[in-house]
């Protein structure tokens, strides 16, 4: 069991920025009135990010990763998650070995 | 007026689904942090402390050694901003709730709890005891999960030899379509993606994320403006 102190670091600086987005709740609750627009940015943040982080690794790798991508979205527009990862892993091991 | 001991019941049978659901997630979060070299401890720390999914995995896609902090730190606050408005619509619900349940509730706010309790709320008076029954095993479930799945994927080696380092990129995959809301999303992904491959070209990590993530909001903005302006044309 280690611990490593930068990995640590990370960790709790994580937790603490989680934590932060969780309790400002109770400081903003009922001051809060987004417009739609505004509310539709704000839903779009985590798909955004987390396109932002697979996108190297999905678009900018090889054909073998970006085929895997395209299929696993579209198993992504009917399958439940596990489902969708194990399309996404064939896929990629069967298209590396092309 | 039901019993504290009746809610804890119900709290309990709402979230066994999404417990159960959770299993094999965080059994491939805890093996693919130990492909990246993270050490069980730190596997279980993250998951307790942290305790968000979607932002764990994205720390993990994005850790190395020496730790980016950063870049995970950021990429953490950007994916769960969401809890902002969350807590915000479910601080008012917490009235029976004490300051220290609050706060020790709110900590572990997830996106499913969340919706289970807001669901809750529409019915029934929002109680500790609901909230706790439901909160408690999910945390626990998924620390320990977790946990296991790191120990799993320390004795199984390189993920890269069965195609499991795409695990990451399938389930952020499912997850944005988790997140769907028709054509804005569409946008989104569009430019999120585009904006952080060519970065991730032309400048290298880790400023694909904060590129990727602001084209994906500000294309966001631009498409949700459009689509009010397309219902206030029909209207």
């Amino acid at each position: 069991m280690s611990l490593d102190a930068l990995n640590l670091l990370a960790i709790l600086g994580m937790a603490l920025v989680t934590c932060a987005t969780r309790l400002a709740g109770l400081a903003l609750a009922g001051r809060l009135d987004l417009s739609p627009r505004a509310q539709a940015a704000f839903d779009a943040i985590p798909p955004a990010v987390l396109i932002a982080v697979i996108a190297p690794g999905a678009l900018a790798t090889g054909w073998a990763e970006t085929g895997a991508a395209l299929l696993t979205a579209l198993a992504a527009t009917r399958l439940p998650v596990l489902g969708v990862v194990a399309v996404g892993v064939v896929a990629v091991v069967a298209l590396r070995a092309l | 007026m039901p019993s504290a001991f009746d809610d804890a019941r119900m709290g309990l049978s709402d979230i066994w689904p999404a417990m159960l659901a959770a299993v094999p997630v965080a059994l491939l979060f805890g093996a693919l942090a130990a492909g990246k070299g993270l050490s069980p401890l730190e596997v279980a720390l993250m998951s307790a402390l942290v305790f968000a999914g979607g932002a764990q995995f994205a720390a993990v896609e994005l850790w190395a050694t020496p730790a980016p902090i950063g870049a995970l730190v950021f990429s953490t606050l950007l994916i769960n901003a969401r809890h902002v408005l969350m807590s915000a619509s479910l601080a008012p619900k917490l009235r029976d709730f004490s300051p220290g349940q609050r706060l020790g509730g709110l900590y572990y706010m997830a996106d499913e709890n969340w919706a289970l309790a807001e669901k809750r709320a529409r019915t029934h008076r929002l109680t500790p005891a609901y909230w706790f029954a439901m909160t408690v095993p999910f945390v626990v479930c998924f620390v320990g999960v977790a946990t296991l799945g790191s120990l799993i994927g320390a004795a199984l080696g390189d993920p890269r030899r069965f195609g499991a380092d795409f695990a990451f990129t399938a389930i952020f995959i499912a997850l944005v379509a988790a997140f769907w809301k028709g054509r804005v999303t569409a946008w989104t992904v569009a430019a999120a993606g585009l904006a952080s491959a060519a970065t991730y070209k032309l400048a290298g990590p880790p400023w694909h994320v904060l590129a990727g993530a602001l084209c994906g909001l500000a294309a966001a903005w631009w498409a949700a403006g459009r689509e009010h302006a397309r219902v206030e044309a029909q209207a």
